[in-house]
């Protein structure tokens, strides 16, 4: 293997594994208000948080394009501190993120739907508060959904292609990601190289698979 | 003896539970046939359930008053509920569920609970694990180890083999009396209620249909 697929395989991965620790603290607390509280706006906020499932990927990448672009909403406030997103390996995480929050927030909502009022309701019967009732109950027993629903966060993100292509590019050594240079590689006819990330994304979805697999039957 | 001064209205769709029940005692039975709303009474007592009107004392402690708002939550009103499924949490093993609760004045260590509820060879198991006697002592012993002023059993031996229930109702009564742990007791046998409570509310449909010692009105 060369230190290009090497490289491409290890960034790929770790931007993956970077995009699951950003989306879950907020798909867990998205998953958990959705199944549990009545606020004003959740139906906006429901179909937020699923439009990335059914809009064109590429699509996502130009909205975050343009929240993220220097004379973007989020972008300018970003820049005026210095920091540049855009076309760097941050924007992929934040597309991977985006594209598998959705995926997350429905498989961990279902968990969260799935736990009885009542075990709660004991909790404070026995005193604990708030957070203890969640971080003590709820949470454990909505964590085989919590953890299917990182692990295909996590796959979406593997493999995603059209939001990181539009907002982080194909950028040798910086950006490039095991989908966007499998597309990089034919395009420019290195098809050996396509082939061996082609390779390289089969067996990281097998065992992926595998692990979503053995989660399911422990369930 | 400890002063229950039950007063509310409950209504739940088309369903009105009405309690109107001033007594003394140091366990109370609520008496009467499924659907009588005793589990509903229980669970207003706990906090889980807001009446619409009324008002619950106990032992000269303002839980609930609907004119003054006063309605202390589940977690401050210091009961031990134990529901008719136990509800022992699934993920903890029986020590952690058993030392789950806040002890508040805790009046009972864990050595004197694996003592009285005879848990020790239960201790390290799992509780899907346990026969339906095992998951009831373990939810006791829950409920007790948080140091609890007032203890609520729903049917506590409807899922507790013959040999066991004279064992469990002994328990129960070194709770009440050793303890100093008063009781409200739901069932619906007349014996179960009369073993262990000096005070019976005979409940139908709902309403209280009879209120006094267990000998007389059962």
């Amino acid at each position: 293997m060369s230190a290009e697929i090497r490289d491409i395989a290890v960034f790929t991965t770790l931007a993956a594994l970077a995009a699951t620790a950003l989306m879950l603290g907020p798909g867990i607390a998205l998953a958990w208000a959705l199944a549990r509280r009545q606020f004003p706006g959740k139906a906006i906020v429901e179909t937020l948080v699923s439009l990335p499932l059914v809009m064109p990927p590429v699509a996502t990448g130009l909205l975050l394009l343009w929240l993220l672009g220097r004379r973007g909403p989020a972008g300018r406030m970003l820049a005026a501190a210095g920091i540049e997103i855009v076309f760097t390996p941050m924007a992929v995480v934040i597309a991977m993120a985006v594209m598998g929050l959705p995926l997350l927030v429905r498989t961990a909502r279902a968990g969260f739907e799935q736990v009885t009022r009542r075990y709660e309701q004991i909790a404070e019967t026995l005193g604990a508060g708030p957070w203890r009732v969640f971080t003590t109950v709820t949470l454990p027993l909505a964590s085989r959904n919590i953890l299917a629903g990182a692990l295909l966060g996590f796959t979406r993100a593997l493999g995603e292609f059209g939001a990181t292509i539009v907002v982080a590019g194909s950028i040798p050594g910086q950006t490039r990601t095991l989908a966007v240079g499998i597309y990089s590689f034919i395009e420019t006819g290195r098809d050996d190289q396509a082939l061996a990330l082609l390779l390289i994304s089969m067996a990281i979805a097998l065992g992926a698979v595998i692990m979503a697999n053995r989660l399911a039957r422990a369930a | 003896m400890t002063s229950f001064d039950l007063h509310f209205t409950l209504i739940q769709g088309s369903v009105t539970i009405e309690i109107a029940v001033s007594a003394q005692a140091r366990a109370v039975a609520l008496f009467g046939p499924s659907g009588a709303g005793k589990t509903s009474v229980l669970e207003v007592i706990a906090g889980l359930r807001t009446p619409q009107r009324g008002r619950l004392v106990i032992d000269g402690r303002v839980l609930f008053d609907r004119d003054a708002a006063v309605d202390v939550g589940p977690r401050h009103r210091r009961i031990g509920y134990v529901p008719q499924d136990v509800l022992l949490f699934p993920h903890l093993d029986v020590r952690r569920n058993i030392t789950y609760g806040v002890p508040r004045t805790p009046r009972v260590g864990l050595a004197q609970l694996t003592e009285l509820l005879d848990l020790s060879p239960l201790m390290d198991r799992r509780v899907t694990a346990l026969s339906g006697g095992e998951r009831q002592r373990v939810a006791l012993a829950r409920a007790l180890h948080s140091g609890p002023d007032l203890l609520l059993l729903d049917e506590p031996l409807a899922a507790v083999d013959l040999p066991r229930r004279a064992r469990i109702t002994a328990a129960l009564r070194r709770i009440r009396d050793g303890l100093g742990v008063p009781i409200v007791y739901v069932t619906h046998t007349p014996e179960e209620a009369a073993a262990l409570t000096d005070y019976a509310i005979v409940m139908a449909d709902g309403a209280v249909v009879a209120a006094g010692p267990p000998g007389e009105v059962l």
